[in-house]
């Protein structure tokens, strides 16, 4: 039933229309030196802040860098970096929480517990702090994020695995002498995947505005390096002298985050066909973005009560 | 279960999650590049000589175990001292109220801003579904909720500064300033707020007690107030008690950008100054207001509707 809603109607439509986007922005972040009309990072003294024009198509910065070009060399960090983080939580907070739900005891409750001292704090707070303290650097700032968002897909692998443990093709798995690591894999994560794979398409969107938001802070990615949110922090101070020094990136940050987030929202969609779409649903309110991980921390902590 | 008995797990639990998130921060700053030490003679002014360094760190107590210090640190918060900036030597406590203040003021008007805004239109959109103001709504809300609140804030400087140049760009005190930040960090709250009540209402709308009060003829308008938006609360009082997890992410960011001298921008200043005994008192300002406002989040739930903590005994 599900594969046919996959391949017709208007979810999935929209589905691939988001997907032939993204495609699209991965191929320019991996393109972006070949695209760029001039070197990102080479100064130009006689062309400090100079508005759009045919050499320099974005206009240039206060230090004459193409401002186009420095947009297509930021893509990488920021499309890049926030896909790497996503699929690296994914793995390791999928692999985690279904090893909790599957074999429960200590492990589940160590592990479950750090997630409820991670979650009982800010995401970004705490990854401000944590990319404050340790310096900057791309690898710091995911670091920084990565350090609260496995819990998202430990906590939903948890419980899927719980509730998948109890079917009678895992008992019956079972019988037929499948146990340990090999049933896990082979029997319970091909059915708890598609649930965990919509959440993590959801969280690109958020990821991004997360490495932007830390450079822009000044404890992302160092200067010189080229990344959205550090550019729009530069710009910022001569905003009414070269407006577009900040614009530029600000403008390719919003796009690429409605991009994902449109490309999350139409997955999920396609995935729960009987959830409204359009606008808000509790369903929808949910599973977007970083608000996912309160919610989350409600859930479990009604249910111990 | 009983509301006493519940409110001593959760508060055991909030004990414990406060240990935990400072020991991990402790852990952070113990490991992070830069030393406090010389961090506190160079911003004393003193000369520094390794003999001077070394009488330092014992005074700092730098040269103990990470647990020791740690412990030190503990039993000096718990009866009130958090210890002095290494910055400029003011205690951290007073500090930390003075910003405290600044950062409730700033959050508190845009809470209530988001909430005056959000429910209204959020009751609107979904009375009207699929009519062009829903769609506007929706729309409208789907961007606050995409848009990066650092930018945000650039964006309202750009067109609200500079090109009609009403507004200040640095928020001075007065209520004029005060736009600018209440604004930023109210959209996407005003965001996640409309699209909330317009799923609630939603859902409400459909149940058969809706029908049953429209045609035993009680007003519209009555029923859409009375009935549909008490119904509603709950899941509007999640998402409002939701808000202050991004109300504080927010306010770093906010008062960063438009210089208010709040938690946010102390947090910011300690960091980059490395003046380790404000970060620790912040995180755990900003831990204790984080974890008690779930706490009283999920209070109110029960408060509102019994039977949740019934259907909680029945699942675990």
């Amino acid at each position: 039933m599900r594969k046919c809603s996959f391949f017709h109607g208007k979810s999935s439509r929209r589905f691939y229309f988001f997907l032939a986007l993204a495609v699209l922005l991965l191929l320019t972040a991996a393109l972006a030196p070949a695209l760029a009309p001039n070197d990102p990072e080479k100064t130009h003294v006689q062309a400090m802040k100079q508005a759009p024009s045919e050499e320099f198509p974005l206009g240039t910065d206060e230090y004459g860098r193409c401002v186009l070009s420095r947009v297509l060399a930021g893509a990488p960090a920021s499309v890049f970096g926030a896909i790497g983080l996503v699929a690296v939580s994914f793995v390791v907070g999928t692999f985690l929480g279904m090893l909790c739900g599957y074999y429960e005891g200590l492990l589940d409750e160590i592990l479950m517990r750090l997630a409820d001292i991670l979650l009982a704090f800010p995401q970004m707070v705490l990854a401000i702090a944590v990319a404050g303290l340790l310096g900057g650097g791309l690898k710091n700032a995911l670091l920084a994020l990565g350090i609260t968002s496995w819990t998202v897909y430990a906590r939903l692998a948890r419980s899927l695995t719980l509730q998948t443990k109890k079917e009678t093709y895992v008992a019956a798995a079972r019988f037929s002498g499948c146990g340990g690591l090999n049933l896990l894999f082979r029997h319970i994560f091909p059915n708890v995947a598609g649930p965990l794979s919509v959440t993590a398409a959801t969280q690109i969107g958020s990821t991004m505005m997360g490495i932007a938001g830390l450079s822009f802070l000044g404890i992302g990615v160092i200067p010189p390096q080229a990344e959205w949110g550090s550019m729009i922090s530069e710009g910022r101070s001569y905003m009414q002298l070269a407006p577009w020094v900040s614009l530029a990136p600000a403008a390719a940050v919003v796009a690429t985050v409605v991009i994902f987030n449109c490309l999350g929202d139409a997955a999920r969609d396609l995935a729960e066909p009987g959830a409204p779409s359009g606008g808000a649903s509790g369903r929808r309110f949910r599973l977007s973005g970083r608000r996912e991980r309160y919610a989350g921390r409600k859930r479990v902590g009604r249910r111990r009560a | 279960m009983n509301v006493k008995r519940y409110i001593g797990r959760r508060l055991f639990q909030l004990f414990l999650i406060l240990i935990g998130v400072t020991f991990l921060v402790f852990l952070l700053m113990y490991v992070s590049p830069g030393d406090p030490a010389q961090r506190k003679l160079t911003a004393g002014g003193v000369a520094i000589t390794e003999e001077v360094l070394e009488q330092a760190r014992e005074d700092m107590g730098l040269d103990r175990p990470l647990l020791l210090q740690y412990g030190s640190w503990l039993g000096k918060v718990v009866r009130g001292d958090f210890g002095e900036s290494l910055h400029d030597g003011l205690p951290v406590a007073e500090k930390l109220a003075k910003s405290l203040k600044n950062t409730l003021l700033l959050s508190l008007v845009s809470l209530l801003a988001a909430l005056l805004l959000s429910v209204p239109l959020g009751m609107y959109s979904a009375v009207r579904r699929d009519g062009v103001a829903d769609k506007l709504i929706s729309f409208l809300t789907f961007l606050g909720n995409s848009l990066p609140n650092f930018l945000i804030a650039v964006l309202l400087m750009y067109f609200l500064c500079l090109k009609t140049k009403f507004f200040p760009i640095l928020a001075n005190g007065s209520a004029k300033g005060l736009f600018l930040p209440v604004l930023t960090l109210a959209i996407p709250l005003f965001s996640q707020f409309t699209r909330q009540v317009r799923a609630a209402v939603l859902e409400q709308l459909h149940k058969p007690y809706v029908a049953g009060a429209r045609s035993r003829g009680v007003k519209e308008s009555t029923v859409l107030v009375r009935n549909v938006l008490r119904n509603s609360l709950i899941s509007i009082i999640t998402v409002v008690g939701m808000a202050g997890g991004t109300l504080m992410a927010g306010s770093v960011v906010v008062e960063s950008i438009f210089l208010w001298p709040g938690i946010g921008k102390l947090m910011m200043d300690a960091i980059t100054a490395k003046d380790y005994p404000v970060v620790q008192g912040l995180v755990l300002v900003m831990a204790l207001l984080f974890v008690t406002v779930n706490l009283v989040t999920d209070l109110l739930y029960h408060k509102l509707d019994p039977r949740i903590w019934d259907q909680g005994e029945e699942t675990s």
